[in-house]
């Protein structure tokens, strides 16, 4: 493979890996060291291999460097004694192991370490999202503003203070004990999520970049699945509502970049193996006690991919947006759950409920009355339309309200 | 009145009624607990120790249930509670507020 696209590659799937392992020897303290060391790797990669060829094995190439890099800085610097000391008193150890241990059972628990180190509760969501995609995703700075489409320095001043709070927080590189696990997992699981939807509903023009985002987030939520101490319900059941959403990438945006609704999709671009394997999670989720939101949510999107206007799918999913909406309230649930409604009790029954839902000031919730009056009372049915078209922020938004309202005036 | 007796059929329907009372007031984000449904056996515990079967014996209604809504007046909350799908099945509700206890 040509040395100029071998090591972009090899810095998505490598980078993680080893800057895991560095974070977890080096502590939280030196996340931006340990950053450095693997950026300096990779420096180091591109300047050589260009002159003296490719390694034989490039992967394992980089993992000596960084490890290097990593025991000289140890031996040098006061990390030594500021660290290391203090924990031979506690550990009564001989000799310091300046080891690092770069195995595939090593990485995999100091990535899953990291992962809840990141995803700390004192850490606003944005940073535990931001600070994943560097650390637990290996993007560059460049690709993280272009997914939060902002700019580099608000990221890199993002990235900054989360590591700042984590060393406050003095955040532990380390699986949470058994009696805050369940609750750790919770935190895990909102970050993930919402690095998922970062990438589903994401304005961003960039589609490949999107669906890494999403591809990321489900390999992140499959990593709690593969260790006995995290494989949960409530994470397989996440992991199944991943994979039913991603099952429509492919269907959702047209080759312009526009967003075509559910029921104008071609299910011939529904990805059926992931169907499958959001089938499959769900299964491994129907266990335990407790019946998450996630749960809730899986089913829902498992009910979408099943292709049919019968009373029976509507029903079904009607009565798992009111078990949604007992379990946690939230708007798009609420306009959701009532247009579920109008396909099993009629739209004027829908309409009653919805004007109680107080969200006059949500794009979504004109946006459903539009739908609901259409057919009903075309002018209100356009007034609404036009209230919706006013409040979105969101170009494909627009586009596909404006369709509408010009269907209605025909 | 005396107990409510439901055919399965019947069971389904009013569960169905009840989720969807309780979704409707969710939606409107004033659903603070869907509370439980309580059982038609039990104890009653009165002074001086005093245990005997069965609740309220010389009560002819039994609480069936308790749900806490979110609302800004008495009133409010009683139209809520209009929609009730007990009362289709001869039952009444009581719509009382909460006392906050401070401190």
């Amino acid at each position: 493979m040509q040395e100029k696209e071998l090591i972009p590659q090899l810095y998505r799937t490598e980078f993680r890996k080893i800057a895991a392992v560095l974070c977890r020897s080096l502590g939280i303290e030196h996340i931006s060291i340990a950053e450095d060391i693997v950026g300096d790797t990779f420096l180091l990669a591109a300047e050589t291999w260009g002159l003296k060829g490719v390694p034989q094995n490039p992967a394992a190439w980089l993992y000596t460097v960084a490890k290097n890099k990593a025991k000289d800085l140890l031996k040098r610097n006061s990390i030594f004694s500021q660290k290391v000391s203090p924990e031979l008193k506690d550990y009564g150890r001989e000799g310091y192991e300046t080891d690092i241990d770069l195995s595939v059972q090593n990485i995999r628990d100091s990535q899953l370490q990291m992962m809840f180190a990141i995803c700390h509760p004192d850490l606003p969501a944005e940073a535990q999202i931001g600070l994943s995609l560097r650390i637990l995703c290996g993007f560059s700075i460049d690709e993280i503003a272009d997914a939060f489409l902002t700019n580099k320095e608000t990221i890199n001043k993002r990235l900054y203070r989360a590591k700042e709070r984590l060393k406050q927080v003095k955040a532990k590189i380390e699986l949470p004990p058994e009696s805050e696990i369940a609750k750790r997992i919770e935190n895990v699981l909102t970050t993930l999520y919402l690095l998922f939807n970062e990438g589903y509903y994401s304005s961003s023009t960039n589609t490949v970049l999107r669906q890494d985002l999403c591809l990321e987030a489900m390999r992140l939520t499959h990593m709690l699945t593969e260790n006995k101490s995290t494989d949960e319900p409530s994470v397989n059941a996440l992991l199944a509502l991943m994979c039913f959403h991603a099952s429509r990438f492919e269907a959702r945006v047209d080759s312009k970049g526009e967003l075509i609704l559910y029921h104008e999709q071609d299910i011939s671009l529904w990805n059926n193996e992931l169907i499958k394997r959001g089938e499959y999670y769900m299964n491994r989720a129907a266990t335990g006690y407790s019946l998450s939101k996630y749960h809730v949510e899986a089913a829902i999107a498992y009910w979408h991919t099943i292709v049919n206007n019968d009373t029976e799918k509507w029903e079904k999913i009607l009565s798992l947006y009111n078990q949604l909406l007992m379990i946690e309230y939230s708007p798009i649930a609420a306009l959701n759950r009532t247009y579920a409604l109008s396909k099993v009790n009629g739209k004027e029954q829908a309409i009653a409920e919805a004007e109680k839902l107080n969200l006059g000031g949500n794009h979504l919730y004109h946006a459903l009355l539009g739908e609901l009056y259409s057919s009903v009372d075309n002018q209100r049915a356009i007034q609404h339309l036009e209230k919706a078209l006013k409040l979105s922020r969101s170009v494909a938004d627009k586009k596909v309200i404006l369709n509408k309202i010009k269907k209605l005036r025909q | 009145m005396g107990e409510i007796k439901l055919t399965p059929e019947g069971n389904m329907a009013v569960s169905k009624e009840w989720e969807n009372w309780m979704g409707g007031i969710a939606a409107q984000n004033k659903l603070v607990s869907p509370g439980m449904r309580l059982g038609n056996e039990g104890r009653t515990v009165k002074p001086g120790n005093v245990v005997t079967n069965g609740p309220y014996a010389e009560i002819k209604e039994i609480i069936g249930g308790l749900s806490i809504f979110r609302a800004e007046s008495i009133e409010e909350a009683t139209e809520m509670a209009k929609s009730c799908p007990i009362l289709n099945v001869g039952g009444n509700v009581e719509v009382r507020d909460i006392i906050q206890m401070n401190g």
